[in-house]
């Protein structure tokens, strides 16, 4: 990257915590978000989703649900026959209501769209289903066992945007799986001094974006005009194109405010049956989840995992070996990517002589997993942690000591042909141990924990801005990234006041609508600063190079710069217009990557009340290695965010199955983090050595914290005395862990 | 049935069905769509709403029962004369990310504010409780509310 350096006539615009610049609207209510437009003639749009995980239909009969007054069609498979009605970003496998058969309980079966939410409702009472139920795979050693139930017996179908090379056939329900080798593992096994293994159990858990998926279809002939709460509207764009066989351009995704996403909102999800329904009405539809079907839209994988790892008697780590399985639920979503994501990161950042990783993507008749924060660290972090704790006691050695003595340094190569490390883990672990507090002396009852990881960041590096400044000197930034809570509005304008030279507040970032918005891949993999933000910073620098030609000197006052266009157009009006790209150098692929790496590192104090099973978090210390912090306070904010969605995963976050069915589908029964489980101490480090790949220096952050919490969690309450292989830590679980510590003579220590 | 209530100091007459949620008569009937539906269980304080000064949850709150009664909605919040510190605290803070949380907060804030509980951070916490914001992680809404409220931190 050249950065051109300006003549400065203002204060800096980046690396200062500028408002919101959503903010105003949003503390008044004036933000739009998908559930509040209201189209003309628009309709309700209700799903009736299977009761059963795994049934045969044998009959559906939507007539008398269509003889309702203010009933206007009724969407059954019987609709799907003129065109492949399968979708699924990386593997084509989801119907847009179920074929012959369902998969999960809370698979659309049947859509209804009425004039208002009543009469649909009432219509989905009126549909008739019979059922013919199937043996249910509701688990993964369900789904592994020799005669094991096929969940899916037709070959697979590559998706669009799987970005994994070829995609290999199914193995029963193994739909993709990722493995590592490197070095000679079993002999490094045979002569280690000191081995820890076990079985760990990772649970399903909900995004809860507050709101819920939301999507309203408008489709005349072959125009296809959809408003959604979605974070990769291009990708949308091109799986509806694909789906509904339109030219790209015909297809319009509008993407206002999203309240929240997470990952729940990434890819494609109600946008296919709200388009299918509202091509039948004839009319524009909204499809609006209630929470329990957001949560069996998609969630985050559920995961069990077989670790050991290896090292001498004097602190050097020798060698991993890591089987998981990830339940990605009856259909793959991005279970792929979550799987290599997840593999990717279970060795962790060390100096290896050998490691393996066999990680395995399941199908069970559970609702489908994809995205959700930091996905793969989180899995994995905890555990490959909870081993080098595990072994630094068994060596008498301080845990901080074998991570300095094993994490890798910047430069260093981490996988084979892969980028190399571009943070500094040692310094960055450091900091966290010392925010906690890490050599003070502390009760029996408490611990302290640190973690370290990295995440695969960036996704795929392809992402484009117009910056426009019009006559009067205000700035419109087109750029494709969702604001979805992160702040990409107000970062991404502070990229382009920066390069042009005025302040932000005359700066706006406008949402997307891929009819008029350039391409941007994806929000997600933490790539709208780094990716987006570059694109930014090279079209605004192109309008700061325009209004220099003009004025015939690089010293320019923001007050001037409306005389400036003028004289270029003659009259009062023409604006100027500056363009960047960001694309991949060679091809672009996952394996050359990733685009950065996300640091993943954070300590934890917990005290544990050995009378209850209670786990209290007195402290938390996040790093936020960024960079560049283009907005310092906001880096905080993402990082005290991740920080409770840590806590939530580690403490109590767990979707309940029992035999393919959702016990706890509701907020009073699955519950997230409120006010009152804030650690007594909660601190973000910002970091920047300016050793990232976006405008000046900056890296993205945001989820790593989530990996780093959750594991730092786990770390703590075994230094406390209490390993445990299962989350949540729920009192009861850690409970039952003391009486067996005690019945083995191990507590109190 | 026939309803007269009073609307962020407006007085609103409406034929509405008995069944009618206080959330959607207030989005629907009446545009007001800063209240946001969310989880339907009064947990999550998204539709938060104030009914003669006191938080409800207009997801699970008739319309019929606000009767003769005054409802306070964020397009009413904002324009009354203290909104401003209220504003300037969640801005100045960063109080806020998705903002789909924000106007229940804010109404739970004023209200609680006007009754003077928010006396130490303990005590914001617990008050608060009764609405979730999933993005932020909570501090810059402890923050801003600490700062509202004159408490030391």
């Amino acid at each position: 990257v050249t950065t051109v350096e300006r003549l400065r006539t203002i204060p800096p615009q980046v690396g200062r915590a500028a408002p919101r610049r959503d903010g105003r609207e949003k503390v008044r209510g004036d933000a739009e978000f998908a559930g509040d437009i209201v189209v003309p003639h628009m309709l309700h749009g209700k799903v009736l989703r299977s009761p059963l995980p795994h049934a045969r239909i044998a009959s559906t009969d939507a007539a008398a649900a269509e003889a309702i007054p203010g009933v206007v069609c009724v969407l059954t498979a019987a609709d799907l026959h003129d065109f492949d009605p399968y979708w699924g970003h990386a593997i084509r496998d989801r119907p847009i209501v179920a074929i012959d058969k369902v998969r999960f309980a809370g698979e659309p079966v049947a859509a209804v769209a009425a004039e208002d939410e009543a009469t649909a409702l009432a219509a989905l009472d009126a549909i008739q289903v019979e059922y013919e139920e199937l043996p249910v795979v509701g688990t993964v050693a369900e789904a592994l066992a020799p005669d094991a139930p096929l969940i899916h017996d037709t070959p697979l179908r590559p998706g669009l945007f799987h970005g994994l090379g070829e995609l290999a056939p199914r193995d029963g329900n193994v739909c993709y799986r990722f493995t590592m080798d490197r070095g000679e593992l079993e002999a490094v096994f045979a002569h280690a001094d000191l081995v820890v293994e076990g079985e760990y159990t990772f649970p399903a858990v909900y995004q809860y974006a507050m709101e819920t998926h939301t999507v309203i279809a408008h489709a005349v002939g072959d125009q296809i005009t959809v408003w959604a709460s979605c974070q990769h509207p291009f990708l949308v764009r091109a799986e509806l194109a694909a789906l509904f066989d339109v030219p790209l351009a015909n297809v319009r995704v509008v993407v206002p405010y999203l309240g929240g996403g997470f990952g729940s909102k990434s890819y494609t999800k109600m946008e296919p049956i709200t388009v299918a329904l509202a091509r039948k009405a004839g009319q524009p539809v909204r499809v609006q989840n209630r929470v329990a079907e957001s949560m069996v839209t998609t969630r985050r994988h559920g995961m069990r995992c077989r670790m050991r790892t290896a090292m001498t008697r004097e602190g050097r780590l020798l060698g991993r070996d890591v089987e998981c399985w990830f339940d990605t639920g009856a259909y793959a979503d991005n279970g792929p990517r979550v799987t290599a994501t997840g593999g990717d990161a279970a060795p962790g950042p060390y100096r290896w002589e050998a490691y393996r990783v066999d990680a395995a993507c399941v199908h069970t008749n559970t609702a489908p997993s994809g995205s959700y924060r930091a996905f793969g660290a989180t899995h994995l972090q905890w555990i490959g942690e909870s081993q080098i704790d595990d072994l630094a006691r068994r060596a008498a050695l301080d845990p901080l000591d074998v991570r300095r003595a094993n994490l890798c340094s910047p430069g260093e190569e981490l996988r084979a042909g892969g980028k190399p490390l571009d943070a500094d883990l040692v310094g960055d672990v450091e900091a966290a141990a010392a925010a906690v507090g890490w050599a003070e002396p502390k009760p029996a009852n408490v611990g302290r924990g640190v973690s370290v990881g990295l995440l695969a960041a960036g996704a795929h590096p392809v992402s484009s801005a117009i910056v426009r400044m019009e006559a009067d000197g205000q700035v419109v930034v087109l750029v494709g990234t969702t604001e979805v809570g992160q702040g990409a509005r107000t970062v991404l304008a502070q990229i382009a006041a920066e390069e042009i030279g005025v302040p932000v507040e005359q700066v706006t970032v406008r949402g997307t609508d891929t009819r008029y918005t350039p391409y941007d891949r994806s929000t997600g993999a933490s790539r709208s600063t780094t990716l987006a933000g570059l694109a930014v910073q090279r079209a605004a620098s192109q309008v700061r190079d325009q209004l220099e030609e003009i004025a015939g000197n690089g010293e320019l006052e923001p007050a001037e710069m409306p005389a400036l266009i003028a004289r270029r157009f003659g009259l009062a009006g023409g604006e100027l217009i500056g363009r960047g790209e960001v694309a991949p150098q060679g091809t672009g692929s996952y394996a050359e990557g990733p685009v950065f790496w996300e640091v993943c590192v954070g300590a934890a104090e917990v005290e544990v009340d050995d009378d209850t099973g209670a786990v209290h978090v007195r402290k938390t210390a996040t790093i936020a290695d960024v960079g560049k912090a283009i907005n310092p306070l906001l880096v905080e904010r993402q990082d005290e965010g991740g920080t409770m969605q840590g806590l939530g995963n580690a403490l109590f976050e767990e979707m309940i199955y029992e035999d393919g069915l959702l016990m706890n589908d509701n907020l009073l029964d699955y519950r997230v983090p409120s006010f009152e489980d804030l650690p007594d101490e909660m601190q973000c480090i910002v970091v920047e050595n300016a050793d990232g790949p976006g405008p000046y220096g900056a890296k993205g952050c945001g989820e790593g914290s989530l990996a780093a919490v959750t594991a730092a969690v786990v770390t703590a309450l075994a230094d406390a005395g209490v390993p445990m292989t299962e989350l949540p830590l729920t009192p009861e679980r850690v409970w039952r862990r003391i009486q067996q510590l005690k019945e083995e003579g191990t507590w109190p220590r | 049935v026939r309803l007269e209530l009073s609307v962020n100091g407006r007085p609103v007459v409406r034929e509405i069905a008995p069944q009618t949620l206080l959330l959607d008569f207030v989005r629907d009937e009446l545009g007001l769509t800063g209240a946001k539906r969310s989880c339907e269980v009064q947990v999550c304080g998204a539709c938060t709403l104030l009914v003669e000064g006191q938080p409800v949850s207009a997801c699970c709150y008739l319309a019929a029962d606000a009767a003769g009664r005054e409802v306070l909605t964020i397009e009413g919040l904002r324009e009354q004369p203290d909104f401003e510190r209220l504003e300037h605290a969640f801005l100045e803070h960063a109080a806020l990310q998705c903002g789909f949380c924000t106007p229940g907060m804010l109404l739970t804030v004023s209200a609680l504010l006007a009754e003077g509980e928010l006396t130490s951070e303990e005590a914001i916490k617990q008050s608060l409780a009764g609405n979730l914001c999933r993005c932020t992680g909570y501090r810059g809404i402890v923050e801003a509310v600490a700062d509202l409220a004159g408490v030391a931190r």
